[in-house]
């Protein structure tokens, strides 16, 4: 693997368009824009302010660079570098600044989640949106970009508004049976709408896109609950990830559980165990073994090399310390591979920041701290 | 003692009885004393008498003598008087006399004490005997009293043990609630911070924003306005927007559900064909090729089967046509679970009877059973597949006619009709074939006599040439009228020829269409020798383009030289051919954009 010289960039600031073509850095308080294969600079823009987020419209014509220091959004453009946009939000402050699926709407959430604005640059109109719940994942939109899931909370109740992208027009508007609604998100085919409580409370709730409610799970009750939660690619599956350090999957047809994966402080199930060790004294081995698959080992780095261990094999775990609240045990990534035939699970307070699976489905790039891990599933091994 | 009264109360009894009713000391029971103290104050006399006679009173002396001697008292001694007299001195008689009575006396008080001891004795030997049972008695109960308490200490250590566990589940789920407690509480705790601090900075702001009062508008500064990605003109807002919002939202929804309904009618479907799979496999299973050591159990199966055959036969029409009907979905479950009950049946009496078989007979004997049963079951397991096979093939041909939902006759009618249509279709090409064939034949034939054509033409054209030459040589004088005559012949040559000329070209055309013919067409050869054969004939049609600038130079090239005559000759057809050529090559590709 070849490495390029390294690029500054402030705020993990950098990212790539969606048509592949360009890389975006922010530094301190410029955008540059380089193209990706030859990573010369093509375009530099200057922001008032230090940029906090950073995000291409997804037609990749547009970037949008938002300070929420200043309460300032600018809007910049590739094809018309000249070309401007800033949205100023006032004195009302600005939050977390969005993009929506059409490319021509941006959403900003003030400060205090007092409502959430809908700029068009089409027409240069504005619409709000009242009360959005402050959550881990309060907006979500469907795969197709026709439909905006919002969480509200009135009266000391949690609701969620369907809106329809194209003109902003309220489609559905109902109550959910949370007490506290923690996040919500769309399913790839955009017909189910999965909604779950916070970690006091195991609830997840299913709505179809009309409103109605198709089903409830709850495992356990008491002990803290739901994580993480992610969908197949092909909407069948719905996998729940915990803080009892259980994996479950729900199928689309009953929603009732069809299996649970557990991670064990001790492994001895699984077909092999990869470990990591360094050739460097001092430094900790990374071990990240994944339920029921089979990894082939990669070198990418002269210096390690991975060995097989022998099973049952004890994972190095660090209990963390349950007065604090949000405590680093439980699932808290979830990755499913493009044709649903694989989980990758994240478990405790390992240090993998992310997990992230190649669009053919076979193999899965880990990112951590430091380190950066590519793994490639040997499919004929498999007999799943 | 007591023999020696013995022996004398024969003589005495009379006496005994009537001293007998004598009142005496109650501890006396000894009758021996009580007849022992009378007889000497009663009638003494008649006892002395009975012992002692007047004859016999020195054996009577010395006998008493003895006998006092043998008690101890030699001092004292009976004497008689006179020797051979009756009577006895008295002194030492009485003092025998007071002696034997001290010896009884004390004798008696003797007696006396040993009664009185023995009595003691038995008392306590009583008393002895009442407390070793009273004893005995208290032991068995204390023993017994300590069993039961064994009995009950060992329940209570049961309990115990039992409530330790209690206890101890109990604890752990007390620790548990508390650690879920104490989590909970964090968390509440952490979200009150959190809540408090935004309600803390929601203060702030308010107070700065009611201090400040300078409003900062928000504005949005675009250059200018960008259209939208998919090109659309913005709509206005009107109810029909709305329900077309909610038109589509329920389109969506419908087909996803149309999509997962369709899924799951294939799977459902496929699902019951491996049922019915099963239940053909397991009754085929259990039908009666088995060994005739089933017996009576065969024939139920058979029939069982039979009727299941029977029933099969119509359920499968049924069950195939109408395959979402409750009825036929309760009939195929219920029919497997019959033959999988049967099949159970069957495999566990095939157990037991393997088992019984093992224990009766003997090893070698053992191994015989076995084996057959070994081989039985490979000889149904290929059975079995051969079976499956067929019943697989079976079941797509039945499948694919059944689809149709057609019986017998129109499907015969069908399959026929497919076999015709093939024939027809094959028929058509067949025709297709000879009328391509007999075309080739005849644009061969044309050719052909097309080139023979061309070679008369040829000779005809050389005889001209001939004679032209002839006629230039012969006229040196520039008559020009007989040269433009000549040469009218030439063209009237040429106008003739542009007859076969029009002709070829249909040839020409169809060889431009099907020219693939020429490709593998035999070139019949030429029936004169000069005459050029197809094939040349072609590769001159070929040239002709090439040719078409040169055409004016080679009129002056005639007179020049006769070595490139052939080459002329090829030439000048190719001219000639070339005009029509050219129409050719231009009709060639009129037809081919008609066709």
């Amino acid at each position: 693997m070849n490495f390029s010289e390294v690029f500054k960039q402030t705020n993990q600031l950098c990212k790539v368009s969606p048509d592949g073509k360009y890389l975006a850095t922010c530094v301190q308080y410029r955008l540059v824009v380089r193209d990706v294969s030859t990573l010369q600079i093509l375009q530099l823009y200057t922001c008032l302010d230090q940029v906090s987020h950073m995000e291409w419209s997804s037609d990749s014509l547009f970037i949008l660079c938002a300070m929420y220091n200043r309460g300032l959004v600018q809007v910049w453009s590739l094809e018309q570098p000249d070309w401007h946009c800033k949205i100023d939000e006032g004195s009302i402050g600005l939050v977390s600044s969005r993009w929506s699926p059409d490319g021509r709407h941006i959403l900003n959430t003030t400060e205090f989640h007092l409502r959430v604005t809908v700029w068009s640059l089409c027409t240069k109109a504005v619409s709000y949106i009242k009360y959005p719940k402050a959550c881990q994942k309060g907006i979500d939109f469907s795969r197709d970009g026709r439909y905006m899931a919002l969480a509200e909370r009135r009266d000391c109740k949690d609701y969620v508004c369907v809106f329809v992208c194209d003109d902003w027009h309220l489609l559905r508007h109902f109550e959910t049976e949370t007490q506290d609604l923690a996040g919500l998100e769309w399913s790839p085919n955009g017909c189910v709408l999965a909604v779950w409580d916070s970690c006091l409370e195991y609830m997840v709730l299913l709505y179809s896109l009309d409103g109605r409610l198709l089903s409830t799970y709850s495992a356990y009750e008491w002990s803290l609950g739901v994580k993480s939660v992610s969908w197949s690619p092909s909407s069948q599956f719905l996998a729940i990830g915990s803080y009892d350090e259980k994996v479950r999957i729900l199928n689309h047809i009953t929603w009732k559980k069809i299996t649970q994966f557990e991670h064990p402080a001790i492994i001895d199930n699984t077909k092999t165990v990869y470990k990591e060790a360094e050739k460097r004294p001092g430094v900790g081995s990374d071990e990240m073994p994944l339920h029921n698959i089979t990894m082939g080992a990669t070198l990418f780095n002269t210096q390690s090399k991975y060995e097989i261990c022998p099973l049952p094999v004890q994972i190095p775990v660090v209990k963390p310390d349950p007065d604090r609240a949000s405590p680093k045990i439980g699932i808290s990534v979830l990755a499913f591979s493009s044709d649903s035939r694989y989980l990758a699970t994240k478990n405790g307070g390992f240090q993998v920041q992310s997990l992230n699976w190649h669009c053919s489905g076979d193999s899965l790039i880990l990112l951590g701290k430091e380190q950066l891990c590519l793994c490639y599933m040997d499919t004929d091994q498999e007999d799943k | 003692m007591g023999e020696w009264w013995t022996t004398e109360t024969s003589m005495e009894n009379y006496e005994i009885s009537s001293i007998s009713h004598v009142t005496m000391s109650p501890s006396r029971r000894n009758n021996l004393v009580s007849m022992y103290s009378f007889p000497l104050s009663k009638s003494s006399y008649s006892v002395i008498s009975a012992f002692c006679t007047e004859d016999n009173i020195p054996q009577c002396i010395s006998y008493i003598n003895q006998e006092l001697a043998s008690l101890g008292l030699s001092s004292t001694c009976i004497e008689a008087i006179s020797p051979g007299g009756t009577g006895l001195s008295t002194v030492p008689a009485l003092n025998a006399m007071y002696e034997l009575l001290q010896i009884h006396r004390r004798s008696m008080c003797n007696l006396e004490e040993l009664e009185r001891e023995q009595l003691r004795k038995s008392s306590t030997l009583e008393h002895i005997q009442m407390s070793n049972t009273r004893l005995k008695d208290q032991l068995e109960l204390s023993i017994r009293e300590k069993s039961g308490l064994h009995e009950t200490e060992r329940q209570l250590q049961l309990k115990i043990k039992t409530l330790q566990s209690c206890l101890k589940t109990e604890k752990d789920e007390v620790q548990k609630l508390q650690s879920v407690i104490a989590s909970r509480a964090s968390q509440y705790s952490h979200d009150a911070k959190r809540k408090e601090r935004e309600a803390v900075k929601l203060k702030e702001r308010l107070s700065q924003l009611l201090i400040d009062r300078k409003d900062k508008k928000l504005a949005i500064d675009v250059l200018n306005c960008l259209g939208r990605a998919d090109g659309k003109r913005r709509h206005w807002k009107t109810t029909k927007a709305t329900s077309s919002h909610e038109d589509e939202m329920y389109k969506s929804l419908l087909s996803d559900y149309e999509a997962s309904q369709r899924s799951l009618m294939l799977e459902n479907a496929e699902l019951k064909k491996v049922l019915q799979q099963m239940k053909k496999e397991m009754m085929h299973i259990l039908s009666p090729r088995q060994p005739s050591t089933r017996g009576a159990t065969a024939d139920d199966s058979q029939e069982q089967a039979d009727l299941d055959g029977e029933a099969k036969g119509g359920d499968a029409s049924r069950e195939s046509l109408d395959q979402y009907c409750e009825h036929a979905r309760e009939q195929l479950t219920n029919s497997i679970r019959q033959q999988w009950r049967k099949l159970r049946n069957h495999v566990e009496r095939l157990d037991s009877q393997a088992s019984q078989a093992q224990n009766q007979l003997e090893s070698n004997k053992e191994v015989i059973p076995r084996e057959t049963h070994e081989d039985e079951m490979e000889r149904m397991r290929c059975e079995v597949q051969q079976c499956r096979e067929f019943i697989h093939a079976q079941q797509q041909l039945l499948q694919q006619q059944l689809n149709t939902s057609f019986d017998d006759e129109t499907a015969a009618l069908l399959n026929d009709c497919y076999t015709l249509e093939e024939k027809e279709r094959l028929k058509e090409e067949w025709r297709l074939f000879e009328e391509q064939k007999r075309n080739f034949e005849r644009e061969r034939k044309n050719f052909t006599e097309a080139a023979i054509r061309l070679g008369r033409e040829k000779k005809a054209f050389e005889e001209d040439r001939a004679s032209w030459l002839k006629n230039q040589f012969l006229n040196m004088t520039p008559f020009t009228h007989r040269r433009r005559y000549s040469s009218s012949d030439g063209q009237s040559a040429l106008s003739i020829r542009s007859e076969p000329e029009i002709r070829m070209s249909s040839v020409k055309s169809q060889l431009a269409k099907s020219s693939t013919y020429t490709t593998f067409s035999t070139p019949r050869p030429s029936q004169s020798a000069p005459v050029p054969s197809t094939t040349e004939l072609y590769r001159t049609l070929r040239l002709i383009p090439d040719s078409s600038s040169s055409r004016h130079s080679n009129r002056g090239r005639w007179p020049e030289c006769s070595n490139i005559e052939d080459g002329e000759t090829l030439v000048r057809p190719k001219n000639r051919l070339r005009s029509g050529g050219m129409s050719i090559f231009s009709l060639g590709e009129d037809e081919n954009s008609f066709t």
